[in-house]
């Protein structure tokens, strides 16, 4: 709560008690307050006392407005309203009538008072949430000096080639690679990913984690600007800016329901005033109408529910870049990903082993001729195998077939057909979809081992429950038909188009785009590397595992900080209910302000009733966009 | 040009949406959008007279909503 809320909160607390207390001796004595001293100016001094505690700002900032030339101010409105109810009741005081409406004037402003905190509050705590979130601003760096002493630094200072100390506990306040140490890291805030990252000598370290366990030193690879944690930064804090199309109906709304509802007042006042000459009933409902006429409620409560849609987004590493990429996502129906590092790791793994007899003893063959090749395709076997590996072989790369590994009588023969074929070695062809490896010794075939760049363990998961929310989904690749077919098989989607060049990627999503229906949205998700062309050109670009990439940031309408697939339909059905709500809010308010505003051209609803309808929507509606934010 | 300002003591939302629309009627702006969530504005405007034009946008906000400052 900030010093203005507590303050008012005082406020409203002090003038409500005073209220009630007048209130309720004004009831409980027979004949009221005016009894007492049997004249009308008892309650209208005690009450104004009242009003004056809870109104005086919005009646400075009426008058001030108006000389600003704002005529349909929400603080005039509230201002004609209840001094028109205390006006009228002075009409009555003064023509000996019951005086009655004081109350309500107080009332009235009372409830306003309450309106306005509560929205005051609601927006300042989820701003709050939201900040808190993105508390990931390094306030200084550790910069290691020459004689070998840290001192504290702005970040800004810090540049590309430094080395910095990062303690544990502390924030990791610029990119880098550790060159010394080794600790975990906590990435929740960039992630959302709650088990801590290890790192040592040679990982890259990203700035917005928290290093968690012991010190390390950091070589820094980018100034501040152009860290990480200054690229999220200004994405969050530019997000919402641009709006959503609810959000511009609801101001457009708002600019006309204001004169509309005042004029009507006036209408109200004037024209059954003059046939029936019953001045108070009919000036008394154009107030009413006056107590509904702010539509501050409505203004508030569309774009609180966006921000609670993309700060929920954001507790899970998905950064969604404005309230229309929010919108439009939750329409999106066709999901184009593309294939190698989005839908697959993007890198290579043994997928099978076909042994003659032993399939341990082919993956210990196969890791002693590729012992120090570089290739992923060796580091694929290496890693598979797991174990040390056999040193003191002689190995020769033979080009474009493969590798020979000779130790005493022994002959490796680890290759493509090229190199059976060459060595005469009859071998059994693999049929499957990859890089094959045969592997022979001394002539005599042993086996093979398929390779292949395997998909991620969430992207058959994901792909089906994209398919279930009647989404198409389609794959591009730059591999053969066979290869892709068989990833669209194994993983459900939709269709697919291979064997394109990158730059046919383009071509073939501005294909679909012009294909499509108008109510179609397009989703292109890729990597971030290469990809920025498609991104920009579909409806929504999602960039997957962004943090440290800065392209993907920029071209992206939604960038998922953690290369996890699930964060996609997550994002759906965060994006969904922040529209569902976002409707709700609209059509709630807009019918109960309307209700209101029949019921007290009839003289059904009185004052009170308006009054409490029109603070009680604000209330429901922001409690309501608070909803957005739980859960998923 | 395009830049970004914060707005301070920017209290309704509905306020947001007026200065949003006076700005935007501003000669010279080109672009204009006041979140009120964030406090933020983002205004798009000829290079040539952007300092003039910023005057105009502070005396704008002013009339709306006199406390609420411009944050350079």
């Amino acid at each position: 709560m900030s010093k203005k809320e507590k303050k008012n909160l005082i406020r409203i607390i002090v003038s409500l008690g005073l209220f009630l207390i007048l209130f309720i001796t004004d009831n409980l004595l027979e004949g009221g307050l005016s009894s007492v001293v049997d004249s009308w100016l008892l309650p209208f001094f005690l009450y104004l006392f009242v009003y004056l505690i809870i109104g005086y700002d919005v009646l400075w900032r009426a008058v001030r407005n108006i000389f600003n030339g704002q005529i349909f101010d929400e603080n005039f409105l509230m201002c004609v309203a209840t001094v028109g109810a205390f006006a009228l009741a002075v009409y009555r005081g003064i023509n000996g009538q019951e005086t009655e409406g004081f109350d309500e004037a107080c009332a009235v402003l009372i409830f306003y008072q309450v309106g306005e905190w509560f929205q005051s509050y609601a927006t300042g705590k989820s701003r709050k949430s939201i900040s808190e979130l993105m508390d990931i601003r390094p306030d200084y760096a550790n910069l290691l000096l020459n004689d070998g002493t840290a001192e504290k630094t702005d970040p800004s200072d810090v540049r590309v080639g430094d080395i910095i100390l990062i303690n544990p506990g502390e924030k990791v306040p610029l990119d880098g690679v550790v060159t010394e140490g080794a600790s975990a890291l906590d990435t929740k805030a960039l992630t959302g990913e709650s088990l801590p990252r290890e790192v040592n000598t040679g990982s890259e370290v990203i700035s917005g984690c928290v290093n968690l366990t012991s010190q390390i030193k950091v070589r820094v690879t980018k100034e501040f600007y152009d860290s990480t944690v200054s690229k999220i930064l200004e994405l969050v804090e530019n997000a919402s800016g641009q709006k959503s199309k609810a959000e511009n109906f609801i101001t457009k709304f708002a600019k006309y329901y204001t004169p509309v509802v005042c004029g009507t007042a006036l209408l109200l006042a004037v024209i059954p005033g003059l046939i029936t000459r019953n001045w108070s009933t009919w000036v008394y409902r154009a107030l009413s109408f006056l107590v509904v006429s702010c539509p501050c409620a409505l203004v508030i409560s569309v774009p609180l529910s966006f921000f609670a849609g993309i700060g929920a987004a954001s507790r899970y590493g998905i950064l969604i870049k404005g309230s229309n990429y929010l919108e439009k996502f939750s329409r999106a129906n066709i999901f184009v990903f593309d294939k190698t590092g989005t839908l697959t790791k993007g890198n290579f793994a043994v997928e099978k082993i076909s042994p003659e007899e032993n399939a341990d003893e082919v993956i210990r063959l196969a890791a002693i001729a590729e012992h120090h090749s570089d290739h992923p395709i060796a580091k694929s076997i290496r890693a598979y195998y797991g174990k040390e590996i056999e040193n003191g072989y002689t190995l020769t790369n033979v080009a474009g077939a493969g590798v020979i590994a000779e130790k005493g009588d022994n002959r490796i023969y680890c290759g493509n057909e090229k190199l059976m074929e060459m060595n005469n070695i009859p071998f059994v062809k693999e049929n499957g979809i990859g890089t094959v490896v045969y592997v022979a010794l001394n002539g005599r075939f042993v086996g093979s081992v398929l390779i292949c760049d395997q998909l991620k363990t969430e992207t058959g998961q994901v792909i089906g429950a994209l398919n279930d929310m009647g989404c198409r989904t389609v794959m591009l690749t730059g591999d053969n038909e066979a290869i892709a077919k068989n990833v669209a098989a194994e993983t459900g989607l939709t269709g697919y188009k291979a064997s394109l060049l990158p730059q046919n990627k383009v071509e073939e999503v501005e294909k679909m785009l012009s294909s499509k229906k108008q109510k179609d949205v397009l989703c292109f998700v890729g990597d971030g590397i290469n990809d920025a062309p498609v991104l920009m050109r579909s409806d929504v670009g999602i960039a997957m595992g962004g943090v440290g990439s800065d392209a993907a940031i920029e071209a992206s309408d939604i960038v998922l900080m953690k290369d996890d697939l699930r964060g996609i339909p997550l994002a759906k059905r965060i994006a969904k209910k922040t529209m569902a709500i976002v409707f709700q809010n609209i059509i709630f308010s807009i019918v109960v302000k309307i209700a209101i505003l029949v019921l007290s051209a009839f003289g059904i609803a009185n004052m009170w009733l308006a009054v409490f309808g029109d603070v009680g929507v604000a209330v429901i509606a922001i409690l309501n966009a608070m909803r957005v934010n739980t859960k998923y | 040009m395009k830049k970004n300002y914060k707005l301070e003591n920017l209290d309704c939302a509905n306020c947001a949406a007026k200065m949003e629309r006076l700005i935007a009627k501003i000669d010279g702006v080109q672009t204009v959008s006041i979140s009120f969530m964030t406090q933020r504005m983002s205004i798009e405007a000829d290079d040539m007279r952007f300092e003039e034009i910023m005057e105009q946008v502070a005396k704008a906000c002013r009339k709306v909503e006199p406390d609420c400052k411009i944050i350079k």
